[in-house]
């Protein structure tokens, strides 16, 4: 039996508090505005928080948008102009880091995140040093949304995939569920009440946010389907002929990974510094060559990556979606882009 | 360079290669005696400064920026200071609204000869800079927020649309289409509370057209990737602008475009809408009346009524009607000229130069620069070449940093001088809801202001003002240097 605890909704920011004494904790953080927005924030004592659904997704934990992966230092020698010497130096920027408050979705984000980073060939150092120090408190969905489909690829409102502690609120509070030994261990030392009686309401809600989910559809052959459409491509200037190509969809996906690697200044007068940031299939310069040559250069092909990807290569490398269903790419697009019409296009289409 | 410490400051001077750096010569070999707190660097013409030069060394921790070029009439190549003296006065207008004191930057006409004006410009600038003090930096303003007061009164009447002639204009749609490409417009998206672009091109897509306060894409910004094709396209007034101004700028032609239009009556501020709607799985019903609409969502009724929840454009609009068309149906609302201030300029007008740089922090923060604004944007045709994302030459960094994302927003703002018609897909698509709009909306105000009331996108024969000079210019005027 796991550790169950229960927090009132009063001792919520000191909770929060006990969970920052030894990591850095990123909570949604609500930005008003006249669309007013949700973003994952470092906590610190007395800021606000919410417990809504961010807009953004809570990858930044492990993969910041921007992350300086060595600065570099070039010096002529006095003696010899012509002679350049070059200092490296790597810092390493991974913190201990507690996400609170992400939904089901983003904690699956990690593990489909985790398979190309650090399962296959090559293992990627800066993303594991800060994957190893997560520690991921995830809160259940109270129900379905419009744009939501995670129950379509594998998840659902109450998924435990990669999360150590799943919070589902009940009245009065949230009962918290050690699902790891690392999240067992943190509310072990949180002081918390113990939640056990509370569970059968945290049971009871997360069965009512299932019910509200409709029917989802069998994506068994949408790997197949969508790849055998890659060739297609009247299929997918159809299906995008309203995209605008910007990176919208890509940058609030908490499972897009790709990421373009820059070297800012020459290192002669000031260190130089190697910044990988986050990079998207929409973009012209993700597929232009030295030449100048561009061999992506229509919207079209470029969505088709991004859902072939998602749906056809990842499945097809790792067993499973890359896609969580979290639907921000379709409530942030500015034209409403909608992923689950096009794959289930590919996949009824004759 | 290093300062010395509390005696100088940062000031970058522009000097042209002809005039102004010759002056700067000239008082130098008469040895004129001149503050040191100016670094020069020597372009081959005034026209040749770039207004993002100044933003970046104004962003980048100058204190002043001094611009001299060649006298008006006395250009090296003819006319290059009369584009740089529109472009240049444009910017001083401009860089309030972000935060900067507009005196940190001076442009400014000195000859090779004039070794003493010379002296007397530099030193006066200098002196004025001092008086400044150091500029206040982006990094160290504490971010606010606010949000600007949305209770607006519409200089015309604002409703749903629903007596439109719908109809007639989809048998309109359908005699034309065989003539046509496709036909833009507008279809239903994942649910009746969404709209999404239509692209026409057979009677059936045709039947999927929909009028009404949903509307809200411009379907504008699509015309310049059918370039060489017959399209059509269905517009409400403001999305004629669009048209308008990429004719005017030629970048498409008059006869490859089929404009319908029908009178719009505004549309819904989606940011709004989806908040008052909060998070829900399924829409029940949308009805409309004269006034606004009614949706139920999760069996939960919400009320929109246009006056209340209209876009902030829609308040100020002035062209509910197409200003170019060639098949209009219906007859469009009379519009009460009055005076409008858009409320996101309004609610930057009531701050301190200190609170807007403090503004832009905590809105640019949270960019994650996916680049929406600009691709929503009709008058963005770069396209794949936009100088965010060049990496020779390399204007912008890839560094996630809230004086990056504004650099930015500022070089997309100086492009859109004098050609933003202020349609505000950019603040639209943002999926973070900074309002960046305020930002071309100072830009067409001070358009407005120097030219004679110039409104971009109203006909399409009209040179867009920074495409043009005047040798005298009226309302941009040398100012002292005493």
């Amino acid at each position: 039996m796991s550790i169950i605890r229960f927090v009132n909704t009063d001792g919520l920011p000191a909770f929060l508090a006990y969970l920052s004494k030894d990591a850095r904790v990123l909570a949604p953080v609500e930005k008003p505005a006249d669309k007013k927005s949700v973003v994952f924030e470092e906590w610190t004592q007395g800021k606000p928080f919410t417990l809504e659904k961010a807009t953004v997704p809570a990858k930044e934990a492990v993969l910041p948008q921007c992350e300086t992966l060595l600065t570099y230092k070039r010096d002529k020698d006095p003696e010899d102009p012509s002679r350049v010497s070059l200092k490296l130096d790597d810092i390493p920027q991974a913190v201990p880091t507690v996400v609170f408050a992400c939904r089901p979705c983003d904690a699956r984000g990690y593990v489909t995140l985790d398979r190309p980073y650090l399962q296959g060939p090559m293992v990627d150092p800066y993303y594991k040093a800060r994957r190893e120090q997560l520690t991921v408190l995830t809160l259940t969905c109270p129900r379905g949304c419009s744009t939501c489909f995670c129950h379509w690829v594998g998840g659902g409102p109450s998924s435990p995939e990669g999360s150590d502690v799943l919070m589902t609120e009940v009245e009065g509070g949230i009962v918290l569920q050690g699902l790891t030994p690392r999240g067992d261990a943190l509310l072990e030392g949180s002081g918390l009440e113990d939640g056990a009686a509370r569970f059968p309401d945290a049971e009871a809600a997360r069965k009512a946010a299932w019910a509200t989910l409709n029917k989802a559809p069998d994506l068994k052959e949408a790997p197949a389907k969508v790849a055998a459409r890659f060739t297609d491509v009247d299929f997918w200037e159809k299906e995008t002929d309203r995209c605008l190509s910007c990176g919208a969809c890509t940058y609030f996906c908490p499972t897009c990974y790709c990421f373009n690697i820059t070297d800012e200044g020459d290192g002669y007068l000031k260190p130089g510094r190697r910044l990988r940031t986050w990079d998207n299939c929409m973009s012209p310069l993700f597929t232009r060559e030295a030449s100048g040559h561009n061999p992506r250069t229509a919207k079209a092909l470029r969505m088709r990556n991004r859902v072939s990807h998602k749906f056809a290569t990842y499945p097809e490398n790792w067993g499973a979606f890359s896609c969580n269903g979290c639907g921000r790419c379709i409530s942030n697009c500015p034209v409403c882009l909608d992923i689950r019409a096009i794959v289930l296009d590919a996949v009824n289409a004759e | 360079m290093p300062v010395l410490n509390g005696k100088e400051l940062r000031i970058v001077g522009f000097l042209c290669n002809w005039c102004s750096y010759g002056g700067a010569d000239t008082a130098g070999v008469a040895r004129a005696g001149q503050p040191t707190d100016l670094r020069i660097i020597r372009v081959p013409c005034s026209g040749r400064i770039d207004p993002l030069f100044i933003v970046k060394a104004l962003l980048n921790g100058a204190d002043g920026v001094l611009v001299s070029g060649c006298h008006p009439r006395d250009c090296h190549y003819s006319a290059g200071n009369y584009y740089a003296r529109r472009r240049l006065e444009v910017l001083k207008q401009f860089l309030p609204v972000l935060g900067i004191d507009d005196r940190r930057f001076e442009y400014t006409w000195v000859s090779a000869s004039e070794g003493q004006r010379w002296q007397h410009v530099v030193t006066t600038f200098t002196d004025r800079i001092h008086k400044l003090g150091p500029a206040p930096r982006l990094e160290d303003a504490e971010p606010l927020l606010k949000i600007a007061d949305m209770a607006l009164t519409s200089l015309r009447p604002l409703g749903t649309g629903q007596n439109a002639a719908l109809d007639d204009l989809k048998a309109a749609i359908k005699a034309k289409l065989p003539e046509l490409d496709c036909v833009i417009g507008w279809q239903q998206g994942y649910d009746a509370a969404h709209t999404v672009p239509l692209f026409m091109r057979t009677p059936e897509d045709v039947d999927k057209l929909v009028w009404g306060p949903f509307n809200v894409n411009n379907p504008a910004t699509y015309l310049p990737s059918f370039k060489g094709k017959k399209v059509g396209i269905v517009v409400k007034g403001c999305d004629s602008r669009s048209v308008v101004e990429l004719l005017q700028e030629n970048l498409i032609k008059r006869e490859d475009v089929t404009i319908f239009a029908m009178p719009c009556q505004g549309t819904l501020d989606m940011a709004r809408v989806n908040q008052e709607l909060g998070r829900y799985s399924a829409i029940d019903s949308v009805s409309y009346d004269e006034a606004g609409v009614t949706i139920v969502a999760d069996g939960k009724e919400h009320r929109f009524c246009m006056n209340d929840y209209a876009q902030g454009k829609c308040y100020g609009c002035t062209t509910p009607s197409a200003v170019l068309a060639d098949t209009r149906l219906g007859t469009p609302e009379a519009v009460q000229p009055g005076a409008y201030t858009p409320p996101e300029l309004a609610m930057l007008d009531a701050m301190t130069l200190e609170e807007r740089l403090s503004f832009w922090k905590g809105q640019m923060e949270r960019c994650l620069r996916c680049y929406a604004c600009r691709n929503a944007c009709p008058m963005c045709v770069c396209r794949d070449y936009c100088i965010a994302e060049s990496r020779e030459p390399q204007w912008m960094t890839q560094e996630a940093t809230a004086k990056e994302k504004l650099f930015f927003q500022t070089i997309h703002a100086m492009h859109l001088a004098g050609r933003c018609t202020g349609c505000g897909e950019c603040q639209r698509a943002c999926p973070v809801g900074i309002p960046i709009l305020a930002l071309r909306q100072q830009i067409a105000r001070a358009v407005a202001q120097l030219f004679d009331g110039y409104k971009p996108g109203l006909d399409p024969e009209a040179v867009p003002p920074l495409l043009g000079y005047e040798l005298e210019e009226k309302n941009i005027h040398e100012r002292e240097w005493k």
